[in-house]
């Protein structure tokens, strides 16, 4: 039951108390408040939660591509290969993105340049950090355009992206991904825009890809069948904050945050019974501008304590290896240790 | 790619066709003739000889049968016979028109070079001291009449300051090196085009601006600076790529409105070009030059149009070739 096999030594990157802040004309609303996370290389850490809960902000904080204006970083360390990526000018970062970190987007279709042959564009990402000639790029692209799988490669080569499928076109967002072998590679909601059969090939493709290169892997996604399906450990975020982390089988096995039970039960699964309503988690997120004292939670929990309401819960090691900042947790778990030591 | 080359120049005949047509009833409609003008210059008045005369100018026919023998005549590329210049209409033509085509490039070049770059600047610089300064300029020029601003430039420019001709074409009265000569037009050539292109500049500055800030906040743009390019190249290879495609349709539908306001800076400059053939001519009322004027005028214009069209084309893969 206990993992972190993979959580082998140092890690690759460590996210420490990361705080970004969206500048409003409703003044300063916390995106993301005092997040952290490491990833080992090879592994998977997935990023789960809701729309508007950080987490597509986290990863475009890491690649230092965040919206601005509104959004900054106004806090907290992006370690990476022991550089503090927040602390880099914007030309040394030039030379981190793309090479050391990349990154693929949700929508394939909008996310290549619709004037620009594919393979130029692969050419582009190749030449930018290697000092190779167009040709010797050219060969290396269609090279790249075989390993994610697109038949014919040398003709897709000089297509279009309109010419293009959404499987298609993201399978060359991954190529122009993996092209200079990054450490890391952000994943944001890749197949939230593709259909069901074209997710799971792409996951598989993900998959592949990073076991054969060891590259650390963070897939931000709201799709808990892709978390149960490639991820090593699985962080939970709501209102910008981390709710909990944990393996990912121990999490599916007992998920200890209010939060991330609704999100459980929440999935439609084929073993459930015919007809029987999927449980909803009742309520809506709160405004960031409007986060009541206490638990983001509170109101939409089932099991909500007059603590909730007072005092907002810390991220605390609830069991090995995991984490989670609920109240209702913690107390469930002392009542089990009581009835095991009594 | 042949077919629709071929298919855009056959799309031309009716346009000329229409253009001939309309032209022609107007013309009528407005009050005197090139026959009245010339009798009332040479001070006939025997109603004998005015008969005569009529008749062999062929003004005594109806204007249905001028309109079919005049068509007639275009069909055979004969544009007809001024008597004012007693020369045919087509010869004076093509021999005012490359200075016409001469300023109107010049000005199409100083529109795009100047309403490009200061949108990508201004765009750049959003909601900086920048980005207002050239938004001001843009309006300036957008409001400004050319011919009060080329009045204004030859005041400042040629008068006070001396840098350049008053008017014309070449200097009078000097003979030079072929090289030489093309330096003499170029000079000449500065104030008028920037009077003309500036106007157009303001129109493509503003546009151009809006288009980059549309594009930038696309989502391939992000994917370009994730590969790590500079900022830079972001900006040309991504960006303005694609926000300079409304510019190319803008600068097709303003290459008609630039020949017409190219009338306006000739007379300006005195720049021997058509714009001042197609003046003189409305003035003395010399309608068989005014009608070759237009007519040759709106087949430059269709031309350009197609041109752009097929420049579209190669621009955006997404408009496929049909």
């Amino acid at each position: 039951m206990i993992m972190g096999s993979k959580a082998g030594p140092a890690p690759i990157l460590s996210i420490e108390d990361l705080q970004v802040s969206l500048f409003t004309r409703r003044g300063v609303l916390p995106a993301v408040d005092g997040l952290s996370l490491t990833v080992s290389a090879g592994e998977t850490l997935a990023i789960v939660g809701e729309s508007g809960c950080g987490k597509s902000l986290t990863a475009l904080a890491i690649m230092r591509l965040l919206p601005n204006p509104p959004a900054k970083i106004v806090g907290g360390a992006v370690r990476f290969m022991g550089r503090d990526l927040a602390a880099l000018s914007e030309r040394e970062m030039q030379r981190v993105r793309g090479k050391d970190i990349s990154m693929i987007f949700q929508d394939p279709m909008t996310s290549l340049n619709p004037v620009v042959a594919v393979g130029d564009q692969l050419i582009e990402a190749i030449r930018r950090h290697n000092d190779v000639s167009r040709h010797e790029a050219r060969d290396r692209a269609i090279e790249l355009l075989r390993q994610v799988r697109i038949p014919d490669a040398e003709r897709r080569f000089n297509d279009y992206p309109h010419q293009m499928s959404g499987g298609m076109s993201q399978r060359v967002m991954i190529a122009m991904a993996i092209a200079c072998g990054p450490k890391l590679l952000i994943a944001d909601e890749p197949t939230t825009a593709l259909d069901v059969t074209i997710q799971a090939q792409i996951i598989e493709l993900m998959k592949e890809l990073q076991s054969s290169s060891d590259m650390g892997l963070i897939i931000i996604t709201h799709d808990l069948g892709v978390v149960a399906e490639v991820a090593d450990r699985v962080a939970v975020m709501y209102a910008g904050r981390k709710v909990e982390e944990a393996p990912v089988e121990a999490l599916f096995e007992r998920p200890l945050h209010r939060y991330t039970r609704g999100l459980l039960g929440a999935t439609p699964s084929a073993q459930r019974r015919r007809g029987s309503r999927l449980v909803e988690i009742t309520g809506n997120v709160p405004a960031l501008s409007d986060l009541p004292q206490g638990c983001a939670f509170q109101n939409r929990c089932p099991d909500v304590l007059d603590r909730c309401r007072a005092e907002r819960p810390q991220l605390a090691p609830l069991l090995p290896h995991r984490s989670a900042a609920c109240f209702a947790a913690e107390k469930e778990l002392s009542r089990d240790a009581a009835a095991i030591g009594a | 790619m042949r077919r629709i080359i071929i298919r855009r120049l056959v799309q031309i005949i009716p346009l000329i066709f229409a253009v001939i047509v309309m032209n022609f009833v107007l013309i009528h409609l407005a009050p005197g003739s090139l026959f009245d003008v010339m009798t009332s210059e040479q001070q006939i008045t025997d109603p004998k000889m005015l008969d005569q005369l009529r008749h062999t100018y062929g003004v005594d026919q109806p204007v249905s049968v001028q309109l079919a023998k005049y068509i007639w005549s275009v069909m055979r590329l004969d544009l007809g016979y001024s008597y004012r210049q007693n020369a045919p209409v087509f010869d004076v033509i093509m021999q005012q028109l490359p200075a016409t085509l001469i300023l109107m490039l010049a000005a199409i070049g100083i529109a795009l070079l100047v309403g490009v770059t200061a949108g990508v600047l201004a765009s750049i610089k959003v909601n900086t001291i920048w980005d207002n300064l050239i938004s001001l300029g843009a309006v300036f020029f957008f409001a400004a009449p050319s011919f009060w601003l080329g009045i204004m430039m030859t005041v400042m420019f040629a008068v006070k300051l001396g840098w350049f001709p008053v008017g014309g074409m070449r200097t009078i009265g000097v003979d030079e090196s072929a090289f030489g000569a093309v330096l003499d037009v170029m000079h000449h050539l500065v104030l008028p085009a920037t009077a003309l292109g500036l106007f157009y500049a303001a129109t493509f500055a503003r546009v151009m601006r809006a288009s980059m800030l549309e594009v930038a906040r696309l989502d391939f743009v992000r994917t370009a600076r994730a590969k790590g390019l500079s900022g830079g190249r972001v900006v040309l290879a991504h960006v303005m790529r694609n926000a300079m495609l409304p510019i190319v349709t803008l600068l097709g539908l303003q290459l008609g409105t630039m020949l017409g306001g190219s009338v306006v800076i000739e007379a300006v400059f005195s720049w021997p070009g058509i714009g001042s053939l197609l003046f003189d001519s409305v003035m003395s009322r010399n309608f068989p030059m005014v009608l070759g004027v237009l007519v040759l005028g709106s087949l430059l214009v269709a031309v350009c149009n197609a041109t752009v069209d097929l420049l579209y084309l190669r621009l955006d893969p997404r408009i496929k070739a049909r």
